[in-house]
């Protein structure tokens, strides 16, 4: 895949976030953020391409660290994020 | 696994996770997003192994699973109080992980001849570390572990000119060296991007920590972004791109709620506030402030009066503070809330922008205590309505009802729009007490002849006013 096409990605990727997330109410932008923080830590898939691919041990203790932090950004990020949904009820009687 | 089929199953994910985002407009379908982005993202990394063969490397699945278990585990502990510092400590550590692919790109590769990978590994080691250091500054200081009070260092601006600079200059000889180990530059450009985020986020005071925590959100995304392009990585480049959008328009939200220029922050205006120059004003509202205490003494006699207002009034607009959580008096409101309403008063929540410690955060607070999420409205739905209110309650708020936001010049909430609730008939304040709120202004409402402060803890003046 060529650099362009990637700096393309990254343009067209942004402005269709920035559309989806306009529309989102101020009622839910802190579940919002949560769920925005749990895909940052996509950079998993950076993590474990370079763990793998490191020859260093350095390398691939760092490597493992940064698995570490980026699963705790993704799975704590997902989960917390889906306790407060739960949260929000419109008639408390349903429940 | 080929290309072709790689790429077309990677770009339905990050359709995937786009359309998850879609669904949170609305809290009906916003858990079904959630889950649709989480299923996506799992998705993207089992293909990411897949692609490159590395399905069965066992230290990478062992990372994961302690990752995975750490996360779940703060998860299910943290309280709705304690959710922003979580937030930030959780930025911090997908920023820091981002860094680290970063550093292991450039300590692998003695002679990296792609000045494009070489230029993106600079940059996401860069923004990597900050984003770590500065959410990690953020979460302390929204934990009370370091004061919350802008940190103001002797020739603050010095030292970042300082820092920045040494930030550049080593990034540039790592671009430019051609040949030997890049390991010592690297490791100089990782302690001083740490101290750059260090002495960026330490003067930014506690009011401001909501911009802070969706400009590192934001970072944080740029910096996967960043890095995935130094990998050749289209689904960490596309999701990472929309991270960043988020946090900005967050950002953006945050900034207008409270009328405040993001440079302003960061060039720590903050701290300018507690200067000489509103310390007069300050002055004559502590001498009000007394006269004001005499009065909220003589009028707890006046039982009667508060029982007359709370009968006679049809309207009701509760208006909740932090200090409404930090009371842990959510679920009394709640039971104040039912009150009124089985009376068959008509009762709203006003919601400022800024209330709690993160966009939306009182939202999630009165959530938690099953406060049904219809009553709850904006400042820009409800501001015109306080004039037509009968009764106002402010529970554990100060600085969103503070009309000195309109009035007094060259102080930190000046030019904020606040929640009217001085035009309400009668306005009944449940606070601690008289102090000058987060943004250390003293309250002018608190002066007003038709408001009665019941001061104390929110749980106990609300049972003894209400009985509830």
């Amino acid at each position: 895949m060529k650099a362009y096409y990637l700096i393309i990605v990254f343009v067209v990727t942004t402005i269709a976030g920035y559309k989806v997330i306009k529309d989102v109410p101020s009622l839910l932008h802190t579940p919002l953020m949560s769920g925005m923080n749990a895909l940052s830590g996509i950079t998993i898939l950076g993590a474990l391409v370079s763990t793998a691919a490191a020859v260093r041990t350095g390398s691939k203790i760092l490597g493992v660290v940064a698995i570490i932090f980026a699963m705790v950004n993704v799975a704590g990020g997902f989960c917390v994020t889906h306790r407060m949904l739960k949260m929000f009820k419109n008639q408390p009687e349903e429940e | 696994m080929s290309n072709s089929l790689y790429y077309t199953l990677a770009l339905i994910c990050v359709i995937g996770i786009i359309w998850g985002i879609r669904l949170m407009n609305s809290p009906k379908t916003a858990i079904s997003g959630n889950l649709l982005g989480a299923i996506s993202l799992s998705i993207t990394v089992i293909l990411t192994l897949l692609k490159y063969g590395i399905l069965s490397d066992y230290v990478l699945w062992a990372g994961m699973i302690a990752g995975g278990l750490i996360g779940y585990y703060i998860s299910i502990k943290v309280t709705m109080l304690k959710i922003p510092q979580m937030v930030a400590l959780f930025n911090g550590l997908g920023g820091g992980a981002s860094g680290l692919v970063a550093i292991i790109i450039l300590a692998e590769n003695h002679n990296i001849e792609n000045l494009f990978i070489k230029i993106t590994a600079v940059l996401g080691l860069i923004v990597g570390w900050v984003t770590f250091s500065g959410s990690i500054v953020a979460a302390l200081k929204l934990d009370q572990k370091i004061s919350q009070k802008p940190i103001q260092l002797k020739k603050h601006n010095l030292i970042i000119g300082i820092s920045s600079a040494l930030t550049c200059i080593i990034a540039i000889l790592l671009i430019i060296k051609s040949s030997g180990s890049l390991l010592f530059l690297t490791l100089l450009l990782l302690a001083n991007s740490s101290i750059w985020g260090i002495i960026l986020t330490i003067r930014v005071g506690g009011a401001d920590m909501p911009i802070t925590i969706s400009l590192l959100n934001s970072l944080s995304g740029v910096a996967g972004a960043v890095t995935g392009l130094a990998i050749y990585d289209p689904v960490l480049v596309a999701v990472g791109g929309i991270v960043g959008a988020a946090g900005l328009i967050l950002t953006q939200v945050m900034c207008k709620a409270m009328n405040r220029s993001l440079t302003s922050i960061l060039i720590g205006k903050t701290a300018v506030a507690y200067g000489k120059n509103d310390s007069d004003k300050a002055g004559v509202a502590f001498a009000e402030n007394d006269i004001n205490r005499e009065k909220a003494i003589k009028q707890e006699s006046e039982e009667e009066k508060i029982k007359r207002i709370i009968e006679e009034a049809k309207s009701i607009v509760i208006i909740p503070g932090y200090g409404m959580a930090l009371a842990q008096a959510q679920y009394i409101v709640k039971g104040l809330y039912e009150k009124l309403t089985d009376e068959g008063k008509e009762v709203k929540f006003a919601i400022h922008p800024v209330a709690g410690r993160m966009p939306g955060h009182m939202n999630v607070l009165l959530a938690e205590a099953d406060i049904p999420y219809d009553s709850l409205f904006e400042l820009d739905d409800i501001n015109d309505e306080f004039s037509s209110t009968d009764l106002v309650i402010v529970v554990g708020a100060n600085d969103v009802i503070n009309p000195a936001a309109n009035t007094a010049e060259g102080t930190p909430i000046y030019g904020m729009p606040i929640l009217n609730a001085h035009l309400a008939k009668n306005i009944i304040i449940f606070n601690k007490d008289t102090n000058p709120g987060y943004a250390g202004v003293q309250n002018t409402l608190y002066e007003l002849d038709k408001v009665i402060l019941k001061l104390g803890d929110a749980k106990d003046t609300i049972s003894e006013v209400f009985g509830v």
